[in-house]
């Protein structure tokens, strides 16, 4: 076992790796001369010579590769001009813990809501419950997060102004504040999750019913509800770790798009003003944090595996 | 005998059509064709050119006039929908194009390969994958620049990762099997044997996956112009259309209202139409459960 892990540690370092040269050719492929940028409209050859050198822009790609990872990793990702800051504090300081924020509570939502509602229609299999439980599910599923935001702004913000539309409340330092300013984005963003964890609870669950043990637990005369929840849903771990580690791309890519409908300063609104900005540094900073975070997370959810179940743990 | 037959999933038929078996189907397909004969006779069937500017009605709701109303630039909605589909469907198409292509090279090498190759390309494939759709797709835009076409591939680039992954899996399942080692061991030649006897097999799964990821490469192009880094105004594109009504939501809800409610409606009956594309001719899924 410990092998196989050293294993999946060994890809991960790989992936890493290919994710930062793609990072960095990103700098590289970017159009404009950094330097002439740099140094505005008029400069004289010299100063441009001197600044090439000064930024190692003369050193083979290599050692420009090796000197630009030390400083990725050591917390030296550049200067934004927009910004006007550094962008290490700008995106991992600043702009994470926001979209870290939605995530986790656009998470917390999907779970707390959709086993529930997976359990029901599996419970209630073929009745209204369950037909609208999958009509939900689907249109959840398809439905354009940004637009579904939108409309969320329009009833709750507009028409009955229950809750605020934009802006953050950090959740440590005002943690009902921040709750509240989260609710309508979590929303927004959880619909599609919630929608899956449905789906996914549903088909497993129905399968679980129909298994021996769960007549046997029937039999012993426990309770309906002590079967479902207890013999029945400790079988949900597995996928819906599975599903929440391969969807969490999704979820970091509908965090671009419900920050920008709420108005979030977080890691999405930074990508995309960058990009507008044409600020190559902070878009690289964006893409190396979100697919670093994808790719740890995915080895988390292997190396997590033979604790949820039992059957993979060797004897 | 054909040997495409032991693999491909198309070897049992039904009585009954699948557009009678599966209603829901059949009301997505008609949905999307509908959206599609819009968006290829959209001058005959807009009332409005798309960009015709009716100062007298600027903003104002839907009537009988303008049926959907008109944006803040007094643009018909309705006229704009349909000439948007044009763009929608076409960008949704031309970038899963790209990316099955991509995936199918990639999907190729990595699935006839061993050893080193083999790992390094299934690393590449990770990575791919690591960087969800439209973060990449914006890094690419921020390469490329904006535009239409430019959109197409940066959403096209960015599927690469799934197709190749499914076609890598297909490729394992296909060269293993007694067809082609009898077409190895008579000494048919290897590229061949790839495009007479591999090849066949991969395509029609990939076919499958294609009209499954339409809808994704939709929403991820509407999401980019959505986020005002993909196709730039005056185009007709939803979600252009949707960001542009977002700052007029409180008071002219149709404008982010009604391009949102198209771009909708289309997404829900592709899925549909995916959903039953794959529960027909998906084999794991046909015969498990």
């Amino acid at each position: 076992m410990l092998l196989m892990a050293l294993k999946k540690v060994l890809q991960t370092v790989f992936v890493l790796f290919i994710v930062s040269v793609a990072s960095f050719s990103l700098l590289k492929l970017a159009p404009g001369d950094p330097v002439e940028i740099m140094l505005g409209s008029e400069y004289s050859a010299e100063a441009h010579a001197a600044l090439v050198r000064q930024l190692g822009l003369d050193q083979p790609l290599v050692t420009q590769y090796l000197d630009w990872l030390g400083n990725f990793v050591t917390g030296d990702w550049g200067t934004s001009y927009i910004a006007r800051a550094d962008i290490f504090t700008y995106a991992f300081v600043e702009a994470l813990p926001v979209t870290l924020t939605l995530a986790a509570f656009s998470l917390g939502l999907a779970v707390v809501l959709g086993v529930p509602l997976g359990v029901l229609s599996a419970v209630k299999k073929d009745t209204a419950w369950d037909a609208g439980a999958a009509v939900f599910a689907l249109t959840g599923t398809a439905f354009p997060s940004f637009f579904l935001g939108i409309l969320l702004i329009w009833v709750f913000g507009v028409k009955f102004g229950l809750f605020p539309v934009m802006g953050f409340v950090p959740p440590w330092e005002d943690f009902w504040g921040g709750l509240y300013h989260m609710i309508l984005p979590a929303l927004t963003l959880s619909t599609y999750f919630i929608a899956m964890i449905v789906r996914l609870t549903r088909a497993t669950l129905v399968e679980v019913l129909a298994q021996p043990y769960i007549a046997a637990a029937r039999a012993r005369g426990e309770p309906g509800w002590r079967v479902v929840w207890v013999h029945g849903l400790r079988n949900i771990a597995m996928p819906l770790v599975t599903i929440i580690g391969l969807q969490l791309g999704t979820l970091l890519q509908g965090a671009v798009l419900t920050e920008t409908v709420f108005s979030l300063p977080g890691a999405g609104q930074m990508i995309t003003s960058a990009v507008l900005g044409r600020e190559y540094g902070v878009v690289q900073a964006g893409v190396v944090m979100t697919a670093t975070l994808f790719v740890l997370v995915n080895l988390a959810v292997d190396l997590a595996y033979p604790f949820l179940d039992p059957r993979l743990r060797p004897r | 005998m054909t040997d495409t037959a032991t693999v491909a999933p198309r070897a049992r038929r039904r009585s009954t059509s699948m557009l009678r078996r599966r209603p829901f189907f059949t009301l997505g397909l008609a949905v999307a064709l509908a959206f599609a004969l819009a968006a290829i006779f959209a001058p005959y069937v807009a009332p409005y050119d798309p960009t015709f500017q009716d100062i007298e009605f600027m903003m104002t709701g839907p009537g009988a006039q303008h049926w959907l109303g008109t944006d803040s630039y007094g643009q018909d909605i309705l006229s704009r929908i349909i000439f948007g589909a044009r763009y929608a469907l076409a960008i949704g198409l031309c970038s899963v194009a790209i990316g099955a292509l991509g995936g199918l090279v990639i999907g190729l090498a990595a699935g006839l390969s061993d050893g080193l190759v083999e790992w390094l390309l299934m690393r590449l494939i990770d990575s791919i994958l690591a960087m969800p759709s439209l973060i990449m797709a914006v890094a690419f835009i921020a390469i490329l620049g904006q535009g239409v076409d430019k959109v197409i591939i940066a959403v096209g680039i960015a599927m690469i990762g799934p197709f190749a992954r499914t076609v890598r899996a297909d490729v394992m399942q296909v060269r293993v099997q007694l067809f082609v080692e009898a077409a190895g061991l008579m000494g048919v030649a290897r590229l061949r044997i790839i495009w007479r006897h591999i090849l066949p097999n991969v395509v029609y799964p990939l076919a499958v996956q294609v009209t499954i990821r339409i809808s994704e490469a939709i929403l991820v192009s509407s999401s980019l112009s959505f986020l005002g880094i993909g196709v730039t105004p005056p185009t007709p594109d939803w979600g252009l259309m949707i960001a542009e009504g977002r700052g007029f939501v409180s008071f002219a809800a149709w404008m982010s209202g009604m391009p949102g409610a198209a771009l909708a409606i289309l997404l829900i009956a592709l899925s549909l139409v995916g959903d039953g594309i794959r529960e027909e001719f998906d084999p794991k899924l046909r015969d498990g459960a």
